[in-house]
C-alpha cells in the first residue's frame, strides 16, 4: 500500500475564540479525489487554506508527500517552516477559489503563463505553448488574449483552473469554485473537473455545496461539522445511507434547499 | 511693445528653470515615494521605522525650513549644492513623503484575494508585489500622484527665496524694473495654471491608458 500523499495530524485552528478546526486528522492518498462537504463554518475551506499555506496552524502537524508542510526537519528536529520551506512545500499544491482571483490587468495568456515563468523559470515560447494546451483543454483556446473583465464567471473559473495547473502541482485544491457562479454555468466548470479527474492521476480535494457532482466525482467524501470530521465514506454510503445524525439532518437540509443528490 | 517682449522673455526663462524643477522634484519624488511606501508595508521592522521616520519629518517640518536646510546648513558638513540641486531636493523629499503615503495606501487597498492568488502560484512576497499588486495600485495611485506634481510645481517658487531664478523670482524682478504689477503677476498666473493644466491632462490620459482593458471594455 503506497504512502498518503497528505497526512493531517491533529490540527487545531481558532480564529479568535472560535475554534475552527479542533485537532482534526486525515488521510489523503495519491490520486484519491476527496469531497469535503459540511455546514458554513464546518472548518472544510479551513483545512483547504491551510493546506495551501494562507493561513497559519495553531497546533498539530502535516505531512505533503512524506515531508513536513509548517515544519523543517533540521538534525532531528523539528522547527518551524520559514519562508524557503513553504516555497519549496506550495509546488506541490495548486489551489483554485471561488471568486476566480484572477489578475485582472493581465490577459487570460499572463494570467496563466505568469507563474510558471517567475517561479519556475520557463522561457516564455515554452510556458505560452503549455498555456495553450491547458486553455484547450479547459475550452477557451480563443479567449488567449481576452482579459478577464471580458470573462464570463464560468470562464473566469475555467482560466483559473488552467492556472493552477500550469505549475503541474500533485494535488489540486477546490474551494466552492462553482458557489459565485450564476447556475446556468456551473455545468462548464463541473465538466472541466470531470475531465482532469479522468484523464490525471492528480490529487483532488473539492470543498463543494453541489451535492450531485460530490457524489459522482469523489472517492470518498468527509462530511465535517464544527471542526471535525463527522463522518466518512463511500459516495454512497455517506448520500444515501448516512450513519451520524448531524449528516443526516444536514443532507435533509441541503435537500430541502433544492439541491440534488 | 518690443520691451514687453523682452521682460515676457525674462519671464519664459524663469518658466523654464520651474518646469526643470518640477520634473526633476517629481522624479525624486517618485522615488522616495515609492521607497517609504513599499517599506511602510514591509515585514522587516526596522525598514518600516526607517519609511516612518522620513515620512514623518518630511510632512511635519516647512518646505521652506528643508529648502533652507539644504542650501544653507549642508555645506556646513561638507554638502554644497547649486539653488537648483537644492530646490530640487528639498522639493522631491517633500512630496516624496506625501505621495509615500498614496503609495501605501494603493498597495493596501488591493484585495486580499490577489495576495492569496500570488501565494497560491507561490510567487515570492518581491514577485507578487512587482507583477500582481503594485501594477493595480498603480492606477489608484495615479489621480493623487496628479495632485502631488501640481502642489509640487506651485511649491517650485519657494526657490525663489534662495536667489533662484525661478517663475515667480523672474516675475518680481520685472516687477522691480518695469515698476508694472499687473503685467508680470498676470503672465506668472496664467503660466502656472497652463502648466497645471498639462499635469493633469497629462496624468488623466495616463491614466485612461492604464484602466484600458480592465472594466470589460477594449478602448
Amino acid at each position: 500500500m503506497p504512502a498518503p500523499i497528505i497526512k493531517v495530524d491533529a490540527i487545531s485552528k481558532s480564529f479568535g475564540t472560535f475554534k475552527v478546526l479542533d485537532g482534526l486528522s486525515m488521510q489523503v492518498m495519491p490520486g484519491e479525489k476527496l469531497a469535503l462537504i459540511g455546514p458554513s463554518g464546518s472548518g472544510k475551506t479551513t483545512i483547504l487554506r491551510i493546506l495551501m499555506t494562507l493561513e497559519k496552524i495553531d497546533g498539530g502537524h502535516i505531512q505533503i508527500d512524506g515531508e513536513q508542510l509548517y515544519h523543517m526537519e533540521r538534525n532531528g528536529r523539528l522547527l518551524p517552516a520559514d519562508e524557503r520551506h513553504l516555497a519549496k512545500m506550495r509546488q506541490k499544491i495548486g489551489m483554485v477559489f471561488q471568486l476566480f482571483n484572477l489578475f485582472p490587468h493581465k490577459c487570460v495568456m499572463d494570467n496563466v503563463t505568469l507563474a510558471p515563468m517567475l517561479t519556475k523559470g520557463v522561457a516564455r515560447a515554452a510556458a505560452e505553448k503549455r498555456a495553450m494546451q491547458l486553455l484547450d483543454m479547459v475550452g477557451l483556446a480563443d479567449k488567449a488574449k481576452a482579459m478577464p473583465a471580458q470573462l464570463s464567471g464560468g470562464q473566469k473559473q475555467r482560466v483559473a483552473i488552467a492556472r493552477a495547473l500550469a505549475l503541474s502541482p500533485k494535488i489540486m485544491l477546490f474551494d466552492e469554485v462553482t458557489s459565485a457562479l450564476d447556475p446556468e454555468l456551473v455545468e462548464e466548470v463541473l465538466n472541466v473537473m470531470r475531465k482532469l479527474a479522468a484523464e490525471t492521476d492528480m490529487t483532488m480535494l473539492l470543498v463543494t455545496h453541489e451535492m450531485g457532482f460530490a457524489h459522482d466525482f469523489a472517492d470518498r467524501v468527509l462530511f465535517f461539522d464544527r471542526g471535525r470530521i463527522v463522518e466518512e465514506g463511500k459516495p454512497d454510503e455517506i448520500f444515501r445511507h448516512p450513519k451520524q445524525e448531524r449528516t443526516q439532518g444536514f443532507l435533509k437540509k441541503i435537500i430541502a434547499a433544492g439541491h440534488r443528490v | 511693445m518690443t520691451q514687453w517682449s523682452g521682460y515676457l522673455g525674462l519671464i519664459l526663462q524663469g518658466a523654464l528653470v520651474t518646469i526643470e524643477l518640477t520634473l526633476m522634484g517629481s522624479v525624486l519624488a517618485l522615488i522616495m515615494a515609492f521607497l517609504a511606501g513599499i517599506g511602510r508595508v514591509s515585514r522587516f521592522s526596522i525598514v518600516r521605522a526607517l519609511a516612518t521616520i522620513y515620512i514623518e519629518f518630511f510632512r511635519g517640518t516647512s518646505i521652506f525650513v528643508q529648502l533652507f536646510w539644504a542650501y544653507f546648513v549642508l555645506p556646513f558638513v561638507g554638502l554644497s549644492l547649486t539653488p537648483l540641486l537644492a530646490g530640487v531636493l528639498a522639493l522631491g523629499l517633500n512630496v516624496g513623503a506625501y505621495a509615500a503615503e498614496v503609495v501605501r495606501g494603493a498597495i493596501l487597498s488591493i484585495g486580499r484575494e490577489q495576495y492569496e492568488a500570488c501565494t497560491a502560484l507561490n510567487l515570492g512576497r518581491w514577485q507578487g508585489m512587482r507583477h500582481v499588486i503594485l501594477p493595480q495600485a498603480l492606477l489608484v495611485m495615479l489621480p493623487t500622484f496628479g495632485n502631488n506634481a501640481i502642489e509640487l510645481l506651485k511649491a517650485t517658487s519657494v526657490v525663489s527665496l534662495i536667489s533662484l531664478a525661478d517663475l515667480t523670482f523672474q516675475a518680481q524682478v520685472v516687477r522691480s524694473q518695469t515698476g508694472s504689477t499687473l503685467m508680470p503677476f498676470v503672465s506668472v498666473l496664467v503660466i502656472y495654471f497652463v502648466l497645471a493644466l498639462i499635469i493633469s491632462w497629462g496624468v488623466r490620459s495616463l491614466e485612461r491608458r492604464m484602466a484600458r482593458g480592465l472594466d470589460g471594455v477594449r478602448v
